[in-house]
C-alpha cells in the first residue's frame, strides 16, 4: 500500500518537473521569437492585420491585448510585461515616456483617429443621408459613445456634438462604453439606435454590414494616436523592428485601410495622398 | 455621492424581490421529495459558478430589440430595457439569485421535521405552518439571505458594465464609479469610495454572522410568543 502510493507520488513529481523544464524551455526559446503588444480597442482589428503581416515577414509572434488606453497606462506603470503599447491618444504615452517607462525616443504617433455615426442596418434611419439629423429623430433614443472623462473617442463624439450645435439637445441620449469598443457594440446589438464610434470600428467584420456617416474631421480635435517601446518589454530588438515596420509604407497602407489617417512621412515627397483626412472616404453603406 | 445612493436603491430592491420569490423556491427545493428536482437546484447555483460576462453578454442580447425581453419591454413601454434602472434590477435579481435562496433552503432544511409534522398534527395548514414554524425558525437564514443578496448586488461590477451604459443616476453604480476613478487616474476619489464599500461589506458580513453565531440578535428578530 505504502509502496504503491510512493510510485504514484514520484511518478507525479516526475511528471511535474518535466512539465516544468518543458514548459520552461519552450517558453524561453518563443520568447525571442514573440512580442507582446497592448492596443487600444480602436486598433484591434487594423492590428490583427499588422500582426500577422510583420509575423510572415519576420516569423515573430506578435501577442496583442486589446482594451482601453487608460487601462493599460495603469497596468504599465505597476509593470505589465507588454514590449509596445499602441495608445489612442498620446497623452498617456507622454506620461509613460516622463515617467521614464519608455525607451528614449520611441514615442512615434502612428496615426489619427475619424469618427463616424453608426447605425444597425435594421434601423430605419439613413444615417448616411441624413448626417447630424438623424440623431435628432424620435427613434433614437439612445447614442452610444465612449466614456468622454476616460476616451479620446468620446471627448471626440462630444466635441463633434457640440460643433454641430445639437449637443444639449441629445445631451439626454447619450449612454458611454468603457472605451469606444463598448460603445460600438451597444449600437451593434440595437440596444443604442445609433453609436458614435471609431471609423476603424465601423469597417470591422462584425460591423460592415450598418449604416454610418463619416464626421467631417474639422468638427473635432484630431485623435492623435501614439506608440512607444516600453522599458519593461524582453525583447527590444524586436519591438523596435515591429515599430519600423509601423512606420514603412506596408504598414501604413494596412493602417489606412481600416480607417485611419496616417501622417506623411518627411522623407517620402509621394505621400500626400497617405493622408486620409484631407480627403472624404467613402464608407461603406449597408452590404 | 449619487452613485452611492444609486447602488443602495438598486442593492434594496434586488434583495426585497429576492427575498419573496426565492422564499415560495427555496420552500419547494428544501420540502419536495422530486427526483429531478437537483436541475433546478444546478440552475439556481449558476450565478455562482458563471462569470458575469457570460450573464452580461445574454443579457444584453436579450435586452435588446432583436430579444424577446427587449421587444416584449418595448411593447409594454416603448423604450428598450438596456441602460435602464430596471434593467439592471432584472439583472441583478438573476445575477444574486443564489444568495438568497441558498440560505433560504439551507436554514429550511435545518428545522426538525418532527415540529412540521406536530403542526400538521394540531390541524396547522401549509401557510399556517410556514408562519408560525418555519419562518420565525429560518429567520437567521431569512436575514442571511436579505444581507448577502442586498450585499452582493451592491458590489456587482460585470454585469453593470455590460448592460449598464453609466448614466449618472440611472446606471452608474459605485462599483462602475469606482472603476472610472481608477481609469481616469484619480486614486483618490477611488480610494474614498473603496474604502466605503470595504466598510460596508466588512459590516454587512460581520451582521451576518454575529446573527448565524447567536452572538447577537437584534430586537426585532426576537419573534414575539418565543
Amino acid at each position: 500500500m505504502t509502496f504503491k502510493r510512493k510510485i504514484v507520488h514520484s511518478s507525479f513529481t516526475l511528471l511535474a518537473i518535466s512539465v516544468f523544464l518543458f514548459t520552461e524551455s519552450t517558453s524561453a526559446r518563443a520568447q525571442e521569437r514573440e512580442i507582446r503588444v497592448a492596443v487600444a480597442a480602436d486598433l484591434k482589428f487594423a492590428m490583427e492585420e499588422l500582426a500577422k503581416e510583420f509575423e510572415s515577414q519576420t516569423g515573430t509572434r506578435v501577442e496583442v491585448t486589446s482594451g482601453s488606453s487608460g487601462n493599460f497606462f495603469a497596468q504599465i506603470q505597476s509593470g505589465a510585461p507588454f514590449d509596445l503599447f499602441f495608445s489612442a491618444d498620446v497623452e498617456y504615452p507622454r506620461k509613460l515616456e516622463a515617467a521614464g517607462l519608455v525607451g528614449p525616443g520611441t514615442l512615434f504617433e502612428y496615426a489619427q483617429g475619424q469618427i463616424v455615426i453608426w447605425t444597425p442596418a435594421d434601423e430605419p434611419l439613413d444615417v448616411s443621408r441624413r448626417g447630424w439629423n438623424a440623431l435628432l429623430d424620435p427613434r433614437v433614443q439612445r447614442i452610444a459613445i465612449a466614456n468622454p472623462a476616460l476616451a479620446p473617442y468620446g471627448r471626440a463624439a462630444v466635441a463633434a456634438l457640440q460643433k454641430a450645435g445639437i449637443y444639449e439637445q441629445v445631451k439626454t441620449k447619450l449612454v458611454y462604453g468603457e472605451n469606444i469598443s463598448q460603445a460600438a457594440q451597444f449600437a451593434q446589438s440595437g440596444n443604442a439606435q445609433a453609436g458614435i464610434i471609431a471609423l476603424s470600428l465601423a469597417l470591422a467584420p462584425g460591423m460592415k454590414n450598418g449604416k454610418a456617416w463619416e464626421i467631417p474631421a474639422g468638427m473635432y480635435p484630431p485623435i492623435e494616436q501614439a506608440a512607444v517601446v516600453l522599458k519593461n518589454g524582453k525583447n527590444k530588438s524586436t519591438a523596435l523592428a515591429f515599430m519600423d515596420f509601423i512606420k514603412s509604407a506596408s504598414g501604413r497602407k494596412i493602417l489606412q485601410k481600416h480607417g485611419f489617417a496616417v501622417p506623411a512621412e518627411k522623407q517620402q515627397s509621394n505621400d500626400s495622398t497617405l493622408r486620409g483626412s484631407s480627403r472624404p472616404r467613402k464608407t461603406e453603406s449597408k452590404g | 455621492m449619487s452613485s452611492i445612493s444609486l447602488s443602495f436603491e438598486l442593492a434594496g430592491c434586488v434583495a426585497v424581490i429576492l427575498l419573496l420569490t426565492g422564499m415560495p423556491i427555496a420552500y419547494w427545493l428544501a420540502y419536495s421529495n422530486w427526483r429531478s428536482k437537483f436541475l433546478l437546484e444546478s440552475i439556481v447555483a449558476l450565478p455562482l459558478v458563471l462569470p458575469p460576462t457570460v450573464l452580461g453578454f445574454y443579457a444584453s442580447l436579450a435586452m435588446g430589440p432583436r430579444g424577446l425581453l427587449g421587444k416584449l419591454w418595448i411593447a409594454l413601454f416603448g423604450h428598450g430595457l438596456a441602460f435602464t434602472f430596471g434593467g439592471l434590477v432584472l439583472a441583478s435579481v438573476v445575477y444574486s439569485f443564489p444568495f438568497a435562496v441558498q440560505p433560504l433552503i439551507a436554514s429550511f432544511e435545518g428545522i426538525d421535521r418532527k415540529l412540521l409534522d406536530a403542526s400538521a398534527v394540531l390541524g396547522a395548514g401549509r401557510w399556517r405552518t410556514f408562519r408560525r414554524v418555519i419562518l420565525p425558525l429560518s429567520l437567521p437564514g431569512v436575514v442571511t439571505a436579505l444581507v448577502l443578496s442586498f450585499a452582493h448586488t451592491l458590489g456587482e461590477f460585470g454585469v453593470v458594465l455590460m448592460v449598464g451604459g453609466n448614466l449618472a443616476g440611472v446606471t452608474r453604480t459605485v462599483s462602475i464609479e469606482i472603476y472610472d476613478h481608477v481609469e481616469a487616474l484619480e486614486y483618490g476619489e477611488a480610494n474614498q469610495l473603496a474604502l466605503l464599500l470595504l466598510a460596508i461589506a466588512f459590516g454587512v458580513l460581520c451582521l451576518v454572522y454575529a446573527v448565524n453565531r447567536r452572538v447577537w440578535t437584534p430586537a426585532w428578530l426576537r419573534w414575539p410568543g418565543k
